[in-house]
């Protein structure tokens, strides 16, 4: 006996369905947060809770007065603090970019160029660390990096150092919990697109003249492209807000974006000028998600 | 096919003096365990197209890999116009290879893919446009320049591949199944092109394929591989006519063999009594093999007549004369094929060429006389 109708009669197709659930969830856990956010970086601190005054307010007389404040997007450009902090931001992101391109293109050469069954194997290594939470790992770091710490009392004990070393709350150890915790996600894209390489083409570069780095540069390189700016773009962009890491490892004055949105959010309870820096964070990075979108499609479009 | 340096060519393999232009002394190449190339000698000359011809997994493109300096050979030497290229990496090579899978690089142009080479060689700007235009002009792709690999057919990439390989002007092109990946029009049209090329360009062409049809419209002359070893060398119709062992003669067209018994060993003649011909094959000359010995008689599929009636007299009494039942046959236009049972159960091919339109048709499960010329078996003791 059926009570409802089938799906099918009131309009809802099975497909449909499967198609609106992620959009639904996106729009749930997306789209209205963000909305909020944008909504409170509007408007003003208030002694309350939440600690902001509504934008709609009721102005009597049948009318709705909105009250729009630009004040915490100007005071964002008047303290040099938060410009200080997304310039470093950029930069911290960046140059953990580079190295990590710098550790995981050879990685990911190598595991593209092994038998099939060493590569299995070396990718499960590359993949390993995501079975701990990134909070231990970076725990973990900080018994490696601290002044009596494996490090240092490894090469005190080797007599290579007489002191230990000041490594921990530098931005050395900030750079290096960073490009720890980021490699994967640069090794991955790249290895899958090394992968699809037709060695046969550096065997023909050579056979033409090029000594094996020129058959490299000129052939290998230019083909990864692809891979190299899908890899780095999903380096960069949490990079640029990452928060866990410089606050546990880098020092107290590793002035990042993420920190100060935290510190305005936590601390200072200064919702509305953190909402506005989280905001203008996110309108920075929009041009690289866009860039990285058109590398993928082109990408996909590629191995068809 | 008319060559114009094959009277030259053809002094240069038989003369024990002449000077090899690609010299291969005693080569050898081992995977672990697996021999892929056992102990090969080769002399090549200028101006030659010589085939590598073999089943996959003979050994034959291990052996043109090794010329191009991909390989190392685990023993022996090559000389290249007298030069040990022994240890020379492939980028110092005075060789030029054309891949099979043509390795086109996807992220240049045509123009750029032809160029690569020269760029490499420090060539001059100017000279790199006028030889890489030039060169497009030859293997007509002149239109093409800009054109991406990706967005060019089987056939012009096959081109493009052969441009960029001869525009440094090698001593040698190595061409690795050059046409394997084409259709057959395409192949049969291609092959002329590539002998037109050849000829105007003087390039000695040292071709790998496992295509028989292929190796005998290119070369000069074929090398039979078979498990890593030559195991013929000589010209198109030497291999044909004159196959030295049973493989050769099956490798290289169609050919039926006929095992066999020496009668009689006379320097002029031979005769072989066969149980599976159930006849006795008269040879017109004498061959070098033990009394008794057990020998094979190849007789090419053509050179065998049939007849509805008992042939004229052969002169040799009731040799080279057998009676059998028309099986099957496979009408193919310009020829037909015949498969015909003897009363043994051996089932020989034959095949006519279909001259007339209208000729009394032999059918199915006709009797018929197969006969040949006494010259026609070629007699192999392996």
């Amino acid at each position: 006996m059926r009570i409802l109708p089938p799906l099918s009669k009131v309009g809802v197709s099975g497909r449909g369905l499967v198609v609106t659930l992620p959009y639904l969830w996106l729009l749930l856990f997306f789209v209205v947060p963000f909305v909020i956010v944008l909504k409170i970086s509007f408007s003003d601190v208030d002694l309350a809770i939440p600690p902001y005054k509504p934008l709609l307010e009721w102005a009597g007389k049948n009318s709705l007065a909105i009250k729009l404040d630009f004040n915490n997007y100007a005071f964002l450009f008047t303290d040099p603090l938060y410009v200080h902090a997304l310039l470093n931001s950029v930069k911290v992101a960046f140059v953990s970019t580079v190295l990590c391109l710098l550790i995981g293109y050879p990685i990911a050469y190598g595991i593209a160029r092994s038998t099939p069954i060493t590569r299995n194997f070396l990718l499960l290594l590359v993949v390993l660390p995501f079975w701990t939470s990134l909070l231990l790992r970076v725990y973990a770091w900080i018994g490696l990096l601290k002044a009596n710490g494996v490090i240092n009392n490894a090469l005190l004990a080797l007599r290579l150092i007489h002191e230990p070393l000041n490594m921990l709350y530098t931005p050395f150890a900030m750079y290096v919990g960073i490009v720890y915790s980021y490699l994967p996600f640069l090794i991955l894209p790249l290895y899958a697109n090394l992968e699809k390489m037709d060695w046969q083409l550096l065997e023909a570069a050579e056979d033409l003249g090029c000594r094996p780095w020129q058959a490299f540069y000129k052939i290998t390189l230019p083909l990864s492209r692809n891979g190299i700016l899908a890899g780095s773009m999903l380096v960069f962009i949490p990079a640029v807000g990452e928060f866990v890491i410089p606050a546990l490892l880098g020092g107290p004055n590793a002035l990042m974006i993420g920190r100060v949105l935290w510190d305005e959010f936590f601390s200072n309870r200064a919702w509305p000028v953190a909402s506005a820096v989280a905001i203008l964070l996110l309108l920075l990075l929009v041009p690289f998600m866009m860039w990285y979108q058109s590398v993928q499609a082109r990408e996909s479009a590629s191995a068809r | 096919m008319a060559n114009s340096g094959e009277a030259a060519k053809a002094v240069a393999w038989s003369d024990p003096n002449a000077r090899a232009y690609v010299e291969i002394d005693r080569v050898s190449k081992s995977f672990g365990d697996f021999k892929a190339v056992d102990d090969v000698s080769l002399k090549i000359y200028k101006g030659e197209i010589f085939c590598l011809l073999g089943a996959s997994g003979c050994g034959k493109t291990t052996l043109l890999r090794m010329l191009g300096g991909f390989e190392t050979p685990t023993s022996g030497r090559i000389l290249i116009d007298g030069e040990d290229m022994t240890g020379v990496p492939p980028y110092e090579r005075p060789v030029n290879m054309m891949f099979q899978s043509y390795a086109l690089f996807p992220h240049m142009n045509v123009e750029q893919n032809v160029a690569f080479g020269l760029k490499q060689d420090r060539v001059p700007r100017a000279e790199i446009a006028d030889r890489v235009a030039a060169m497009l002009e030859l293997v007509k792709l002149g239109g093409f320049a800009k054109r991406k690999p990706h967005q060019l057919s089987g056939g012009q990439r096959q081109r493009v591949a052969l441009a960029r390989s001869l525009v440094k002007r090698p001593k040698v092109l190595l061409l690795d199944e050059p046409l394997g990946a084409l259709d057959k029009k395409l192949r049969e049209h291609t092959q002329f092109e590539l002998i037109g090329l050849q000829d105007k360009l003087g390039v000695t062409f040292l071709v790998v394929t496992h295509d028989q049809e292929e190796a005998m419209t290119l070369a000069t002359r074929i090398g039979v591989m078979d498990h890593g070893e030559i195991v013929q060398a000589g010209t198109p119709s030497e291999i044909y006519e004159f196959p030295s062992s049973k493989f050769v003669a099956d490798f290289v067209g169609s050919v039926n063999i006929f095992e066999g018994k020496l009668l009689e060993d006379e320097p002029e003649y031979v005769r072989i009594g066969s149980e599976e011909l159930g006849a006795t094959i008269y040879v017109s000359h004498g061959i070098s093999a033990a009394p008794e010995a057990v020998v094979w008689a190849a007789i090419r599929p053509e050179k065998i007549f049939m007849s509805t009636e008992p042939p004229a007299s052969t002169g040799h009494g009731n040799d080279n004369v057998v009676r059998g039942a028309v099986q099957d046959i496979a009408y193919l236009g310009d020829l037909s094929i015949y498969l015909v049972k003897l009363p043994t159960g051996k089932v020989v091919r034959v095949t006519q060429p279909n001259t007339s339109r209208h000729a009394e048709a032999i059918t199915w499960e006709q009797q018929v006389y197969l006969s040949w010329d006494s010259s026609s078996p070629v007699v192999v003791t392996r």
